[in-house]
């Protein structure tokens, strides 16, 4: 077997068996729910039919319902948009590129994370479905077979790309997290005794035995798949930045944008991967297997991307400066010194400074800092995708449509209703799915187990006190 | 001629013993018919003689298909069935707008790629919903190793003493099964 250095420190803390690892998994799915839980699902599942009310007005009268207007023809449904797209880019960097540089503390988290890209992803494709203006046509973005003359969509339209991209990577998202529950769940199947749980878990877990067989089979469709999702988790985000970056609308047209959304994508969807985990790992009493080492390293992945975002705003203002263009130069200007100048300082403080706080131990190790900043970083990655969108499409090249921008009620209930709609499916995936993925933690149990870990350093000091 | 095949099940409760007596029965030349674990176990598939799983190679061809379908997709709308010339770029042929074509056809190979893989893994391992659980004693999914062996009397006696001897838990019998000769 293989041996770790014991200066890393365990990934699981407290001395633990596989039996143990069982047992504390399933405790959320065979015990009572906390009234915390309670609490919470309400309060998001009402937010979530706030959205549906909000969705249906929508849907009634038409997008005049929004804020947006001739000047800002994309305002809060395109920022919402990359946001939750963005956020869900951290689920599928967890447990796809961590895999394949076999990181062992992804094993804590990849679960939740990849839960929190597909509801993320969802809430993303809600704001997509309803810019289009008549959700009941969307069918037409699709290249299917029609009645206007064979038009075709355009293939040459990063639109049209983004259509692929999401559909895909929606779609390869939910098979790689469910494939990987299957183990799990027949793990519950197995130990649940009230029949219809063990009816659902048995349908749920598709009849899985964990033969060997079977075991190496799961293993390499985990290694493709995770290699399929990480050019794919890439191609995401490049694909959502090249819907700003081919247009000529000064200030969108940069060739940066596909480096700095991506990595922007990275520390927004960490950040919230952060603000989940540090919730479970309480309610659900994890703190063994989600321990400070694995927030120290997403605090550590937060502070690289940060960085990197942050040289991607300082290289926009000097290429703006240094291109002689002064189209550009006005657009960030106008962005730092224009109307809404208080929401780019607000992005700049929340994404460039706010991250640079992490490189104090203390702080990155502190789970209520942690939980703060995480929140903060997601603040100012949304003020990011509202200050590329918004100041930017108030002044374009024409003065006369210049215009002003505000959200309207409706705006607001739906960009709320998504979190409380995330809020609630990810509730109830961590009271009624496994939420560590226990098979593959057991793994690793012996490698970065802190009992473990201690007894082969002990073996190993005999062994060099013998010679 | 029938033949009649003892079942045993060999439990453990750490894979380190339980490779140990894989290994052992191997060389006793007794044939181990399945291992259930409750995650994979690294080196276990050589020890049983279970061969190097194809599915990668099936995930190479269903992207190289997707790539296809991909290109054809496009050449067909965009170049051959109504030829568009947007913003001064025109699709008269399909190299003439290449670069434009590449997300696409790249994302159309991961999704063949990655369906295609996905279902084939669970036809081929039939994990369906509503089937019956594949493993024989259902603590395998939380802390326990099983060896599975189909044997003869005589092998019988010899796998019993080599799975004790190698920390077994439980050797349990469950019963036998009739191999009727094919000719």
């Amino acid at each position: 077997m293989h041996a770790e250095s014991e200066i890393r420190e365990p990934l699981i803390l407290g001395d633990k068996t596989y039996r143990q690892i069982t047992d504390d998994i399933i405790a959320p799915i065979e015990g009572k729910a906390s009234r915390g839980w309670y609490i919470l699902t309400t309060i998001s599942g009402l937010t979530f039919l706030w959205l549906i009310g909000c969705l249906s007005y929508t849907i009634g009268v038409g997008i005049g319902a929004w804020g947006s207007n001739n000047g800002a023809d994309w305002a809060w449904d395109i920022t919402n948009f990359v946001w939750w797209i963005g956020i869900g880019h951290a689920g599928t960097l967890i447990s796809a590129v961590l895999l394949l540089f076999r990181q062992k503390w992804r094993m804590g988290i990849n679960r939740s994370a990849e839960a929190m890209t597909i509801f993320a992803v969802i809430c993303a494709a809600i704001f997509v479905m309803l810019h289009t203006g008549r959700p009941w046509l969307d069918y037409m973005l699709f290249p299917l077979p029609n009645q206007f003359g064979s038009l075709w969509p355009n293939f040459n339209s990063p639109l049209l790309w983004d259509v692929f991209a999401v559909s895909t990577y929606f779609t390869v998202s939910l098979v790689f997290w469910y494939l990987g529950l299957i183990p799990d769940f027949a793990m519950v199947r197995d130990r649940v005794v009230k029949p219809l749980q063990k009816k659902i878990y048995g349908l749920l877990s598709f009849g899985w035995g964990g033969s060997a067989r079977h075991w190496s089979r799961f293993e390499e469709v985990s290694l493709v798949l995770a290699g399929l999702s990480t050019p794919l988790v890439f191609s995401v985000h490049s694909i959502v930045s090249m819907d700003f970056a081919t247009s000529i609308v000064p200030g969108w047209h940069t060739t940066i944008f596909p480096p700095y959304f991506v990595s922007g994508a990275v520390f927004s969807g960490f950040a919230m991967v952060l603000s989940l985990m540090l919730v479970v790992r309480k309610i659900y009493k994890l703190e063994a297997y989600l321990t400070v080492k694995h927030i120290e390293y997403m605090n550590i992945v937060i502070i690289v991307t940060g960085s990197i975002v942050g040289v991607a705003y300082l290289t926009e203002l000097f290429m703006a400066w240094y291109s002689g263009v002064e189209w550009e130069q006005y657009a960030f200007l106008n962005r730092a010194t224009g109307p809404l100048a208080w929401s780019y300082w607000a992005m700049m403080t929340c994404n460039v400074v706010s991250p640079q706080l992490f490189w104090f131990k203390k702080i990155r190790t502190s789970i209520l800092a942690t939980f703060l900043l995480s929140i903060v970083v997601n603040i100012g990655m949304w003020f990011e995708r509202f200050v590329i969108i918004v100041p930017t499409l108030l002044r374009t090249y024409l003065p006369s449509t210049w215009n002003t921008y505000t959200p309207s009620f409706i705006d607001i209930g739906i960009f709320i209703g998504t979190i409380g709609m995330f809020g609630f499916f990810f509730l109830l995936f961590s009271r009624y799915f496994p939420v560590i993925a226990q098979a593959e933690l057991k793994t690793i149990l012996k490698i970065s187990g802190e009992s473990q870990k201690k007894a082969n350093a002990d073996k190993h000091q005999k062994h060099v006190g013998a010679h | 001629m029938a033949t009649t095949k003892q079942i045993i099940h060999g439990v453990f409760g750490d894979e380190v013993p339980m490779m140990e007596a894989c290994k052992k029965l191997r060389s006793a030349g007794i044939r181990v018919k399945e291992v259930y674990t409750p995650f994979p176990v690294h080196g276990l598939d050589s020890l049983i003689g279970v061969p190097r799983t194809r599915l990668a190679i099936c995930a190479f061809i269903y992207g190289l298909t997707g790539l296809c379908l991909a290109t054809l997709m496009m050449w067909y709308m965009m170049v051959s069935d109504w030829p568009n010339d947007i913003g001064g770029k025109p699709n008269w042929a399909y190299y003439f707008a290449v670069p434009a074509f590449i997300p696409i056809s790249f994302e159309s190979t991961v999704f063949c790629a990655a369906h295609g893989m996905a279902l084939t893994y669970l036809l081929r391992c039939w994990l369906i919903p509503g089937t019956k659980a594949k493993n024989p004693d259902s603590r395998t999914t939380d802390d326990k190793f099983l060896i599975y062996l189909e044997l003869n009397d005589e092998q019988s006696k010899k796998a019993d003493a080599i799975l004790k001897d190698n920390k077994a838990e439980e050797v349990n019998y469950k019963g036998t099964i009739h191999i009727e000769a094919k000719y």
